[in-house]
């Protein structure tokens, strides 16, 4: 859907470009190897796109660095922390740890935690979850009806 | 002349709707019966209203009448008539009034087909509806007229983005539109009980058709939009976690929630304060997506209006109504006191489980579209949050979601053992086991694509297992067929919603192993790729309506055999100046055959050849979904208890 209207951004370009057979590898593991980390890595002057699906020279750019790297022998975290060290925390797909995203990479077990905390107390607020047992009286009285209902 | 009476009849909905909101609200709370009456009139006039509005919005837009600014930005004469139409809510100002008309119709559903309904609660959830209306017909005719003229009149108009000009436009935003306008009936009962102080079973079973039409339209629509992007714009990617898509997400988690909270509430009158407070929750998460994409906050999107005054007034109306529906329920909420007990291992256990899980999953993709907002206001800091990180953090409520889907509806209400239910169950596993390894082993340990199927294994046999189960199929296997004749429909319903989600994952888990090509091939010259030999044989010039081309001629064959000959293209638009691509895809059950064409140079033309495993059954799932909905909704206890979801369901069948 986002492409869609990144049509309108692009109109000027060759919207759609379909990618071209020059930039890649010869070696298909390590072109594998360069599509996966492109993937992580962000297109900075796009949308929310990974240079991997972007057409903007910029993404070329990166493209091309990531697979000179990978060319090189380079391992995909050495790689990664390349081009981070270059162009910063916004080139990263994947938000690194850190005190400001500390929220947000905790936020499924925050929200999970927060939601059975909600859950107990609600239980313990609510109406009691087990019936009063019988009295000694009241289960003799049972035994005696369920014998003779006339009783 | 026609676009002036589409104005006024724009201010006319307007000025009905404000009726509509202070006539009821004010008779049920002095309990003055004609003015409570005087709600479905005023319903049906608004609806009047509306249609006339969008009735004269799809007629300037099919005459091209070029003295409306938004036709002249928006069309062109030599557009094929269904984009013409198509383009009348292909816009802001346009898809607003969509967005208002659909409400419309759902409050003169609500009118015309609620004669049970208790007075008092038809007229609150109708004044609530013309609330909700007054303030986005409020919007439109302050910030977004579409009938706005321009003087001299040009020519011709500017054309739609080719992109848009496709059937998917058709469809897309008017589904999304009927499941998002669907919460705000949900939000109303919710806040009509709220005024009541009252929530009961015949409550939630009022509110169970209408959450569940919703979110029948509501898959439909996200699924079309994903298919639309899936083929349209050739890159063979089908979901990419972009701030729009998320906003479309929320609303639908919040949105399953509910509707399996209004189960227990309905059933066992347990859950009320939670399910009155999904209902708040999943139109203010439909609300929400409405500002994000409208008013360009986010650093994504599709936005089709990124007008900062826009933005303001959408944030005022959120503000507005959600913060209005909450302080209301913090007001009142507490007295609705819970009466249905229930251990924590039972179905209403497993539906509490269901929801808690669903609502984290909705949180964490809310705090991932916000974050980078937030990290800029607040650390200064500008980070990115993108596809990577929602498919790790996701992972972790997903996987406990799936393996509880299977269990739940097998726990009986009240009070429930495990042991039962598992050894219903063990078949289930071992074909789960089963898939997993054989995709490993299959697949080359890839473990992602493995868990998919073994997941997606689970849910489907999961379901079998539900309904065998109520059938007795094993106990009493004679009988089996009679009793699955008289199985609820609603029962049959689930079943297949939750097997649907098992077949969307069997798509996602083929996705994970789909396997592409990108090489420059002269005519004459073939690759092999997923099993096949793909031949270009010719590259050609080719003209539409608007456009012309270069199409390719691809012949796939396997093992000598042609299977398909595909055609994919590169169009221009002279109005405008684009380019755009038309993948060309070959569905088999067995998965997609999708080429693109690229540039050409020196005889040689680009192509990406794409082998997409699987690929159809995403979309295939979703159908089976809202399908589940769908006959959910025509089970007889709804049918029964409410007359107006009849419609409803009838429309959720014929989509």
């Amino acid at each position: 859907m986002r492409r869609l209207i990144l049509a309108l951004l692009l109109l000027a370009g060759p919207a759609f470009a379909v990618g071209s057979p020059s930039e890649m590898l010869p070696d298909p593991a390590q072109e594998q190897r360069a599509r996966a980390i492109g993937r992580e890595l962000r297109c900075m002057v796009c949308q929310n796109e990974s240079i991997e699906e972007s057409q903007a020279g910029l993404a070329r750019d990166l493209r091309l660095i990531v697979r000179e790297r990978v060319a090189a022998g380079d391992s995909d975290q050495a790689v990664v922390a390349y081009v981070h060290d270059r162009y910063g925390d916004f080139v990263l797909l994947r938000p690194p740890f850190r005190l400001a995203t500390a929220a947000l990479w905790g936020a499924p077990f925050l929200a999970l935690g927060a939601g059975l905390l909600a859950i107990l107390l609600l239980r313990r607020r609510g109406a009691p979850s087990e019936p009063v047992p019988l009295s000694p009286e009241e289960r003799a009285r049972l035994a005696a009806l369920e014998k003779d209902p006339t009783a | 002349m026609i676009g002036e009476l589409g104005h006024f009849a724009l201010a006319l909905a307007f000025v009905l709707a404000l009726a509509q909101t202070v006539l009821p609200l004010w008779g049920a709370a002095r309990r003055d019966g004609r003015m409570m009456a005087a709600a479905g009139p005023l319903a049906h006039g608004h609806l009047l209203a509306c249609a006339a509005a969008f009735g004269a919005l799809l007629y300037v837009f099919a005459v091209n009448d070029t003295s409306v600014v938004n036709v002249v930005q928006n069309s062109h004469s030599a557009k094929p008539m269904l984009y013409k139409l198509a383009g009348a809510w292909g816009n802001h100002e346009g898809s607003m009034v969509l967005w208002v008309l659909i409400l419309a119709l759902c409050g003169g559903a609500v009118a015309g087909f609620g004669r049970d309904l208790p007075t008092a609660l038809k007229a609150r959830v109708l004044g609530v509806l013309g609330l909700v209306a007054a303030g986005f017909l409020l919007f439109i005719l302050v910030t977004s007229n579409p009938f706005g003229r321009v003087w001299p009149p040009p020519a011709d108009g500017q054309g739609l983005n080719p992109v848009l000009q496709d059937p998917g436009l058709a469809f897309h935003p008017p589904l999304l539109y009927l499941g998002y306008v669907g919460f705000a009936v949900t939000f109303a009962f919710a806040v009509a009980a709220l005024l009541e102080g009252r929530v009961d079973a015949a409550w939630g079973r009022w509110v169970r058709p209408w959450a569940l039409a919703a979110w029948s339209f509501l898959t439909l629509g996200i699924a079309l939009g994903s298919w639309w992007a899936y083929y349209e714009l050739g890159w063979g990617g089908y979901w990419f976690w972009d701030p729009v898509e998320n906003a479309s997400l929320l609303p639908w988690l919040a949105g399953t929630a509910l509707l399996h909270s209004a189960v227990v509430v309905e059933k066992r009158e347990a859950l009320k304060v939670w399910t009155v407070l999904l209902a708040l929750l999943a139109f203010g998460f439909s609300l929400l997506g409405t500002f994000l994409v409208r008013s360009g906050v986010l650093n994504s999107v599709h936005a089709f209006a990124n007008d900062p005054e826009r933005g303001v007034f959408i944030l005022g109306l959120l503000v507005f109504y959600i913060g209005g529906a909450f302080a209301l329920f913090a007001w009142r909420g507490p007295a609705m006191a819970p009466t249905g007990m229930f251990s924590p291992l039972s179905r209403e256990g497993g539906l509490v489980l269901n929801n808690l899980l669903l609502c984290s999953a909705a949180a964490v993709v809310l705090v991932g579209t916000l974050w980078p907002m937030f990290a800029d206001l607040l650390f200064d800091q500008k980070i990115s949050v993108g596809p990577p990180f929602f498919n790790t953090a996701i992972l972790p409520l997903t996987v406990p979601l799936v393996l509880a889907m299977a269990a739940g509806p097998l726990l009986s209400w009240k009070r429930a053992r495990l042991w039962p239910v598992l050894e219903r169950l063990w078949w289930a596993a071992l074909g789960a086991a089963t898939a997993l390894l054989l995709c490993l082993f299959l697949a080359g340990w890839r473990v992602g694509p493995a868990l998919g199927f073994g997941a997606a294994i689970w849910l489907i046999l999961g379901a079998l297992a539900d309904l065998a189960d109520r059938i007795a199929l094993f106990r009493r296997p004679a009988a089996a067929w009679s009793r699955a004749g008289g199985l609820p429909r609603a029962a049959w319903g689930a079943a297949l919603a939750h097997a649907g989600l098992g077949v969307t994952l069997l798509g996602i888990a083929g996705m994970g192993l789909a396997t592409d090509h990108l090489s420059a091939m002269r005519p004459g010259q073939s690759v092999a790729l997923g099993g096949y030999q793909w031949r270009l044989d010719k590259v050609e010039d080719a003209i539409g309506p608007n456009w012309s081309a270069r199409r390719a001629t691809v012949t796939v064959l396997r093992d000598g055999a042609t299977v398909t000959v595909l055609h994919p293209e590169r169009r221009f638009f002279p109005v405008g100046r684009s380019t755009t691509t038309e993948a060309a895809i070959h569905t088999g059950l067995s998965g997609d055959l999708y080429a693109v064409l690229g540039e050409e140079q020196d005889g040689a033309a680009v192509l990406r050849l794409h082998h997409n495993l699987l690929a159809p059954w995403i979309w295939l799932g979703a159908l089976i979904m809202a399908l589940g909905g769908a006959i959910s909704l025509t089970d007889r206890r709804i049918r029964v208890a409410a007359p107006a979801s009849k419609r409803a369901a009838a429309l959720a069948a014929k989509a």
